[in-house]
């Protein structure tokens, strides 16, 4: 069902997608733009939360980009090949390139930027990294990857945020951290770092140097930090800011400010991320380490009423364990569609004697206390006696680093495929106390195990799917953790500023096709 | 000389003071829930256990903790505050660049509250019966009454939104490219709103309690003796009544004053300004601890040092205060 909301972005979409044709790109002007929260450093690979990635997937480049249907798309790679085996990728790179002081990027800044800087700073890079047997660079512009198995996610690794390319001849034999470049940032990217008023404002300005002709067109983007998201709001309302990234107002602000004349929003460009928000659900102890509980939380809770209602009827409710945006979804499983009466049974068939639970929402703001406000009325109504605790990140983080909870609130990234988003939820050799990040419920399963460990290294993609699916069967059955949305994030925007959202990672790297109608 | 030895006695206390503080507000943050290299890991959106090791090693937070903090009160003797375990820059600088704004923001309402206050106060002791005085005390309970956040957020409704008259947030206008004269009036017209702001509150305190401790004055018999001996009814009152009715003003002005460090959270964050209460506030979310503490290290110290002052003031006001005695 797509609330009047959701209709009316379709709608500005294809007027918008319309008008972009109609008109050739100008050059000049500067964005105004928002980051929240600031980030702490902008030095992509050694800090890569979010902020940072979206600031910095400007200034800095990997070998390819993503379009928002997760297809690689060349950047500093011009072509790559896969060998039969899967085992061994060749990247072919741009000729011409040089970082922003001048100097030329090749393949020895790939090796080094994969082979030594990622491998001791960055975790998520260091998963990939863990298939790769050796990188060569056989000549200044070809990188060859070869891994111990093959590795169906390979190509989905190379977006800017995960494995950005560093300049070796700056990094090279220092103490990466302590680098007197880091507070100069110096990439390949559309946009060179030019000032940070700490608390104010990242000013980039245009790369004038930059290897595709013409681009980019605007000649700066001004990352304004506003710390209140009411300040925000206005801030848009009055024209300062011409773009809001995702999740910088909060989502009861959005229908207001989308209603505004001249403004355009677009749930597109998340599609590398597609946040997924899930209930975490203790599977160690007390009555959710019961399966039946566990699948009478999915019966009882209203998931289309929270889309409506608090996510303004942006995003989707999923099936299962697997979004929409992942590969080798499973859509012949049954759907936990709102069902109390059966949440009821279950509850009963289990013996539930009315003990009491806790939430722990996720605290980041308004609508996901509310959510949980929301999900705790649902359970209520099935006779689970639940109470909200609330905490701020640091004592979230703490909790559940500890494992001391019952259900908590929390949203992960899929990156377009189970290997990568995905599996690290299920497999019981990622449980780990101290993160929040890792199998923070519990579940072990040794079939689950096994089906993740081999779909990860099966080749091709047909043998993928067929374990992915039976995995998905089992998950779908034991329900770890509840499967709440898949978070619609949309960016909102002047319609005048054109072309912003190009890829399957939004405004991360959109300032590079953005143009300015003005 | 006499106020040499003062100041260098309360100055010798000081330090005491300031060293036990250091220490409390250390073993306090050791029980705050929330491990600062989970958080940053956290924050990453991936860690592994390497990540999780590095981090506890580079911040020295796998040493014991009696280590720790011999680590933290040795460097802070040498005045070196350790580096924020977030932004990896020296604490010392981080405030250094951010106290300059919050100096101007909280210094510009401290006066402006202290000014206004007063004059408003002293004319609702001079009105007392009159509709004109009840009118300035009505205005000053609604004020003291009405929360800070609303305040800030009306504000910015009315003069920014609604009638565009001053900018809504930040310190100045980004990207306009201001200079010498251009740039002060621009953060000057940046200023109105959040230091009207932080002023309202303190403003009526001030009027409230000047018109309260004038109104006792004037009761006194120094200031019918001065009636009598025939002085102008607005001389008794700057020369008598204010002068006296001054001493308990002079108290809050200290504490205000003392909160000129870390006392603007709200208003930072509402107006986007880049000071040391954001920086504080953010620092307590992510548990930036060496960070928070050399904040707090400083707020502090500006304490001890606005209480000094403070004592010295009183003796000015009021010579009857033994300046021995302080």
């Amino acid at each position: 069902m797509k609330t009047p909301l959701a209709l009316a972005i379709s709608a500005a979409a294809l007027a918008f997608a319309t008008a972009a044709l109609a008109d050739d790109p100008k050059s000049g002007g500067t964005v105004n733009t928002i980051i929240q929260p600031e980030p702490p450093g902008l030095v992509l690979g050694m800090v890569q939360n979010a902020p940072t990635r979206t600031v910095a997937g400007n200034i800095y480049e990997g070998l390819l980009r993503y379009t928002t249907d997760l297809e690689p798309m060349p950047q500093l790679a011009e072509s790559w090949d896969v060998s039969e085996d899967g085992r061994t990728y060749t990247f072919h790179l741009r000729e011409g390139v040089t970082w922003h002081d001048g100097e030329p990027f090749t393949a020895d800044d790939v090796v080094f930027s994969a082979d030594v800087f990622h491998r001791e700073l960055n975790p998520s890079a260091r998963a990939v990294l863990q298939h790769v047997e050796s990188i060569e660079a056989t000549d200044d512009h070809t990188v060859v990857f070869t891994l111990t198995q093959p590795f169906g996610p390979f190509l989905l690794s190379f977006e800017a945020g995960t494995f950005t390319m560093v300049p070796e001849h700056l990094y090279a034999g220092t103490d990466f951290r302590d680098n007197e470049h880091n507070d100069h940032p110096i990439g390949t990217g559309p946009f060179k770092f030019a000032n940070w008023e700490r608390g104010t404002v990242i000013e980039l300005v245009k790369n004038d140097d930059y290897y595709e002709e013409g681009l980019p067109y605007l000649d700066g983007v001004n990352w304004h930090i506003i710390p209140d998201g009411a300040s925000r709001a206005v801030s848009f309302e009055n024209e300062t800011i011409d773009v809001l990234p995702s999740g910088t107002v909060e989502n009861f602000d959005i229908p207001r400010l989308a209603a505004m004349d001249n403004v355009c929003m677009t749930e597109e460009g998340h599609e590398y991320f597609s946040p997924f928000a899930m209930l975490w659900m203790n599977n160690r102890e007390g009555p959710t380490a019961d399966k039946r509980f566990r699948q009478a939380v999915m019966y009882a809770m209203d998931r289309e009423f929270a889309k409506d209602v608090l996510w303004n009827g942006l995003g989707n409710v999923p099936l299962s364990a697997f979004g929409s945006n992942a590969r080798f979804q499973n859509d012949d499983l049954e759907p936990y569609d709102h069902n109390p009466d059966r949440a009821r049974e279950l509850l009963e068939e289990m013996g539930y004697d009315g003990e009491e639970i806790t939430i722990l929402p996720l605290p980041y703001g308004e609508t996901w206390t509310r959510w949980a406000e929301a999900v705790q009325q649902n359970l209520r109504e099935v006779g689970i006696n639940v109470s909200t605790q609330a905490t701020d990140v640091g004592g979230w983080n703490q909790r559940l680093g500890d494992w001391d909870y019952d259900l908590a609130f929390t949203y992960l990234f899929q990156y377009g495929d189970p290997a990568l988003g995905i599996s690290r939820t299920y497999l019981s050799d990622n449980i780990a106390k101290g993160s929040p990040w890792n199998n923070v419920e519990g579940y072990e399963n040794e079939r689950v195990d096994e089906l993740f460990n081999e779909a990860a290294t099966a080749f091709p993609d047909a043998e993928r799917e067929k374990l992915y699916r039976e995995v998905q069967e089992i998950l779908h059955e034991d329900v770890p953790v509840g499967w709440l949305m898949e978070l619609g994030f949309p960016t909102l925007y002047r319609c005048d500023v054109q072309n912003l959202v190009t890829s399957g990672v939004g405004v991360n790297d959109g300032f590079k096709d953005a143009w300015l109608d003005r | 000389m006499v106020y040499a030895r003062l100041i260098l006695m309360r100055l010798f206390k000081a330090v005491i003071v300031l060293f036990l503080i250091v220490i409390f507000n250390f073993l306090l943050i050791q029980l705050a829930p929330g491990d600062p290299a989970a958080i940053l890991a956290g924050q990453a959106g991936a860690a592994d256990q390497e990540f999780l090791n590095q981090l506890r090693e580079r911040f020295g937070l796998d040493q014991p903790m009696y280590v720790q903090l011999w680590r933290y009160v040795s460097g802070i003797a040498m005045l070196d505050f350790g580096y924020s375990y977030r932004l990896g820059v020296p604490v010392f600088d981080l405030i250094m660049a951010r106290l300059p704004a919050t100096l101007l923001l909280t210094g510009t309402a401290f006066v402006l509250s202290l000014v206004l206050g007063i004059v408003a106060g002293s004319m609702a002791a001079a009105r007392v019966k009159k509709p004109s005085g009840s009118l300035i005390m009505a205005l000053a309970l609604v004020f003291y009454a009405t929360p800070l956040f609303w305040v800030a957020l009306m504000s910015v409704v009315v003069f920014s939104v609604y009638l565009g008259w001053l900018p809504a947030y930040g310190l100045y206008t980004v990207g306009a490219g201001h200079t010498g004269f251009a740039l002060a009036l621009d953060i000057a017209k940046h200023l109105v709103l959040p230091a009207t702001t932080l002023a309202l509150f303190f403003m009526a305190i001030y009027t409230r309690m000047t018109r309260t401790s004038m109104l006792d004055a004037a009761q006194q018999d120094y200031v019918k003796t001065a009636r009598a001996k025939g002085l102008k009814p607005s001389i008794i009152q700057r020369r008598h009544v204010l002068r006296n009715a001054l001493l308990p003003i002079i108290t809050l002005a200290g504490l205000q004053a003392g909160q000129m460090v870390g006392g603007a959270i709200l208003t930072e964050t509402v107006f986007a300004w880049p000071g040391i209460g954001r920086l504080m506030f953010e620092a307590l979310e992510q548990r930036d601890y060496n960070l928070l503490l050399g904040i707090f290290f400083f707020s502090a110290a500006l304490v001890i040092v606005f209480n000094i002052i403070t004592d010295l003031v009183y003796s000015l006001a009021d010579p009857r205060i033994k300046k021995g005695a302080a």
